[in-house]
């Protein structure tokens, strides 16, 4: 279970990959220069539905510089690439065919010599729209009369399903009962989407490179569909400037493809941020109705979820996501014997939805930590013992839940353990009290939250070679985008071959260079390509014992590594051959030191963990401030914890963003109002804290390593810790829950209604066509399936 | 076209240019120092910040025209004549303050000015200073951090060493 007798693995290495980036060497793909190469920009709807009835680009072809100029009608493109589809009928094309159904929606390609003559000509280009009806809101596009964007649809809903329990809240004493908005939200990586793709190479028909996480999987996905073989397409992940789940090949990526085809020569497509925040998927949009069944003494006997996803235009592969991760993770932490899971998916005149950074798990953790807290008021019980009072122990794992997951271990109580002795729990209550008795304009909030996720599942390629100067190249089929993977991998092969990490090369993210690999996403790559790693040197090593103890004449049990690059055998110092010697030996024997190797599909591991948000809440403006944040995440055992830590710090300011300031929000028209990096409240270094962050350490029984994700874990676990810290600070008064993003004008508005004794009920019944959907039958299972398969 | 003559990171420079272009263009596409990232269009997030007469500014918001006769330094032009790691650049390294690495350089650029122009810095006055550089990956945490290592460590901090690294 442990990674070897080496000195690495556990400790907190500095990164190989930051001299360059520190340096401005970044390979980012609009830093990409080749010879001929075109640039493509895109002529976008400014209007969220409507019909084409025209397209001019007389004026726009007869620019200086361009070299032609697009419309869907002008070339035979394939589909937009969707990692999931949702419905066979909801189909996206590449280029708007017809009708557009977002505002960013693309409908004319415009190719030039330069990028500031293919965006000039943009300008030119002459669309006429003939407006249809508009649908942004989630809960009004289950109104089968609302305007829909697939007439075989016969509306908006593209699933509706009830699935689960058809009476869990029978023999409740209680019923706490909550509507929660999990808010639209944008990605935003620094670097936006960006490709180069170069037709002019000999060795591939086809050289992508493509701002990424998952270089393989965008292969086959182009190589479909333009109807090529994928062994002469090339897809190369450079350095890629964030992903956070949204980063795949995408409708503009096929469109620069078949134009590179067509053209026969190289073309660039890197996109605005103005841009990408109305093409990238967006993430979240769920309007969640709650209800939690308990016994007076605060055992949970029930659970009712009624939930609508958006899928945003054309139906985002992101809507299936409520069905699929949200659906899987509803039970949480706790035991909760029957649960309802009944789920209406949506499309909308907005931006395509798909997945952002916890991807369906941030919304399940969201909902039960919010409703968990609401019943903790209902009940006069503290929320830290009615959380502890429905834990799953540690002794009941493995388990499957009723939602069926299969919890891999944990021990949620030392989480939160651990999380209250570092915040001092008891110490701030005693603060709260007493600013609430001397009632002074700031408030304390005190937010808790404890979560279980799931992340990986699946299998993952290595391989590795030793070769004859000591060097040992190590591959795996994940790609990194940020989170240190060289760094971390090379620690592991670097114990297992008892050699100084310089002397390990790490190859990644390029198709011709890593033979398969299913990238990375769902936080699954320490634990899948870790492993894959570790599992592939053990070969190598195993290879090379035997044929030391050939050489050396003794038996391959007695052969170590020595942990100086040799290896000897054991109790004999003198005896001993180099890592190049014996690759030098295996090379002329024809058996070189290389073994490529594939893990055992695992299943997914279930990382959880406890934090503690304390927040400020001015009473008089409604202003909030974070103060502190105490995370203890348990992602199994650790290779780097510099590295873990760096993702937990991300994962928390996102987290903690969602709850107090992101939302991406359209008008009543479909236009969207939080377009520029100017509108959309990105935080900034102003805005946040310092992170208390800390580790308990519950190894996976799944994977060599004992490791479960981390990437998105403190996303999940801050959210609801910082929105129930909101809602804490004002509970004195009455206020049962503020939605997200809780805003000043929000928070504000509640503390003034709870003055004036008008506070809204946090509960309304859901829209009737939610009664009207199907018992799952064998397509709901077969959705479900499909959703817990692709990695996100 | 207009005529622009500056000196970045130590070397001079005379190129016509589109009135219209950014300076961040320039160095990017005509100077080919790609260093400098673009990260929006709205003077937003900070990601081209360089360094224009010893402080930082976003190479988004001002036309090459206007860095007539300006002195210039990118990321390309920090580290020393020997290429080791400027003493910010080391400090990123050092507290794990970088990831994907798209924000960094302006990053960087923007605490080296930072630096150089605030006699004391505490968490808070490094955080206010920081705050027209966006990161989506960091949280901040870590490059608060090394920030605050080098306003613990002055001496080395306010010399920005001109390699004159431009590529073209």
């Amino acid at each position: 279970m442990t990674v070897g007798a080496g000195t690495f693995s556990g400790t907190p290495v500095r990164r190989v990959e930051d001299p360059d980036l520190l340096r401005g060497a970044g390979t980012f793909v609009d830093n990409l220069k080749i010879d001929g190469m075109l640039s493509l920009s895109f002529v976008r709807s400014p209007i969220a539905h409507a019909t084409i009835r025209s397209v001019d680009v007389t004026a726009a072809r007869e620019m200086p510089g361009v070299v032609g100029v697009y419309s869907a009608a002008d070339l035979e493109l394939p589909d937009a690439p969707a990692l999931m589809a949702l419905h066979p009928a909801a189909i996206r094309p590449s280029l708007a065919k017809g009708t557009v159904n977002f505002v960013g929606d693309p409908v004319v390609a415009v190719v030039a010599e330069t990028r500031a003559a293919a965006m000039d000509a943009a300008e030119l280009v002459e669309i006429d729209y003939e407006p249809l009806g508009v649908v942004v809101d989630m809960e009004e596009a289950l109104d089968r009369g609302s305007p829909a964007q697939f007439e075989s649809l016969g509306g908006n809903v593209v699933i509706g399903l009830r699935t689960g329990s058809e009476d869990p809240l029978a023999g409740a004493d209680v019923v706490v009962r909550g509507r929660f908005e999990n808010q639209r939200v944008a990605v935003v990586p620094m670097e936006g989407s960006a490709i180069v793709v170069d037709p002019t190479g000999t060795d591939f028909d086809l050289t992508v490179h493509l701002s990424c996480q998952m270089p393989h999987v965008a292969r086959a996905g182009l190589a479909k569909l333009l109807g090529m073989d994928q062994e002469r397409v090339r897809v190369i992940a450079p350095h890629v400037g964030g992903a956070f789940g949204a980063k795949h090949l995408s409708a503009e990526g096929v469109v620069a493809s078949k134009l590179a085809l067509e053209l026969g020569r190289p073309v660039k497509w890197v996109e605005t941020r103005s841009e990408n925040l109305v093409a990238m998927a967006h993430g979240r949009g769920q309007v969640q109705y709650v209800e939690l069944g308990l016994r007076r003494d605060g055992t949970f006997v029930g659970m009712r979820c009624r939930m609508v996803g958006d899928a945003g235009g054309y139906g985002g592969f992101g809507g299936i996501l409520v069905l699929g991760q949200t659906k899987l993770m509803a039970q949480g932490v706790y035991h909760i014997p029957a649960i309802a899971f009944d789920v209406a998916i949506v499309t909308t005149n907005t931006t395509p939805m798909g997945a952002y950074r916890g991807a369906g798990r941030p919304e399940a953790a969201a909902f039960v930590e919010r409703i968990v807290d609401m019943a903790a008021d209902e009940l006069g019980i503290d929320p830290v013992e009615l959380r502890r009072k429905n834990f799953i122990r540690p002794d009941e794992f493995p388990l499957t839940t009723v939602m069926g997951a299969d919890y891999d271990s944990g021990d949620y109580g030392a989480a939160l353990d651990e999380v209250l002795r570092l915040a001092d729990y008891d110490a701030l209550r005693r603060e709260q009290d007493e600013r609430r008795r001397r009632g002074d304009r700031m408030q304390l909030g005190i937010g808790v939250s404890t979560y279980v996720e799931v992340t990986g599942g699946g299998a993952e390629f290595s391989e590795v070679e030793v070769h004859d100067d000591g060097t040992i190249t190590v591959k795996a089929g994940t790609s990194a985008h940020g989170q240190g993977h060289a760094t971390a991998f090379s620690q592991i092969a670097a114990d297992q071959f008892g050699v100084p990490i310089e002397q390990i090369r790490y190859v990644q993210s390029d198709t011709a260079l890593v033979a398969r690999g299913r990238g990375t996403g769902g936080s699954r790559s320490v634990q899948l390509g870790g492993t894959a790693v570790l599992q592939t040197s053990k070969l190598v090593v195993e290879r090379a014992k035997e044929l030391v103890a050939e050489l050396l004449e003794t038996a391959p049990e007695d052969v170590v590594v020595t942990g100086d690059g040799r290896l000897g055998v054991a109790g004999v110092p003198s005896k001993a051959l180099s890592w190049g010697e014996v690759a030098r030996v295996a090379a002329e024997r024809g058996a070189p030191l290389l073994v490529q190797h594939d893990t055992e599909r695992a299943g997914s591991t279930y990382p959880f963990g406890a934090h503690v948000a304390v927040v400020e809440v001015d009473m008089e403006t409604g202003r909030v401030v974070p103060l502190r944040h105490v995370a203890v995440d348990d992602c199994g055992v650790i290779v780097n914890p510099m590295l873990v830590d760096g993702q937990v710090h991300g994962g928390l300011a996102s987290g903690i963003s969602q709850a107090l300031w992101e939302q991406f929000l359209y008008d009543d028209d479909g236009n969207p109002i939080t377009s520029t990096l100017a509108e959309y409240a990105m935080p900034s270094a102003a805005e946040l804290p310092s992170f208390v962050t800390a580790h308990t350490e519950t190894p996976s029984p799944l994977n060599d390593l004992g490791a479960k994700g981390i990437g998105e874990s403190a996303t999940v676990g801050s959210t609801p810790a910082v929105q129930n810290a909101v809602v804490d600070a004002l509970s004195h008064l009455g206020v049962r829950h503020i939605d997200m993003p809780c805003t000043p004008e929000r928070v504000w508005r509640a503390i003034t209604a709870a003055q004036a004794g008008t506070l809204p009920d946090p509960w309304r019944e859901p829209r009737p066509e939610m009664a009207g959907f199907p018992r799952e039958g064998a397509a709901g299972e077969e959705l479900e399936r499909g959703a817990e398969s692709v990695n996100l | 076209m207009v005529l622009v003559t500056v000196e970045v990171n130590g070397s001079s420079y005379q190129h016509e240019v589109e009135p219209r272009m950014l300076l961040v263009q320039y160095l990017r596409e005509t100077l080919g120092l790609t260093g400098t990232n673009i990260g929006c269009d709205t003077s937003s997030c900070g990601a081209c910040t360089v360094l224009l007469n010893g402080e930082s500014v976003k190479s988004c918001t001002l036309l090459a025209v206007q860095a007539d006769g300006a002195a210039i330094v990118t990321i390309e032009g920090l580290s020393g004549p020997d290429g080791a790691l400027h003493p910010v650049q080391e400090a990123f390294h050092q507290h794990h303050a970088l990831q994907c690495g798209y924000c960094t350089p302006g990053m960087v650029m923007a605490a080296v000015s930072l630096l150089a122009e605030e006699g004391e810095l505490d968490e808070r006055g490094v955080r206010e200073g920081l705050e027209g550089n966006l990161c989506r990956c960091t949280g901040y945490h870590n490059i608060v951090r090394a920030v605050l290592a080098c306003a613990g460590d002055r001496a080395p901090v306010g010399e920005v060493g001109a390699a004159g690294a431009a590529a073209s």
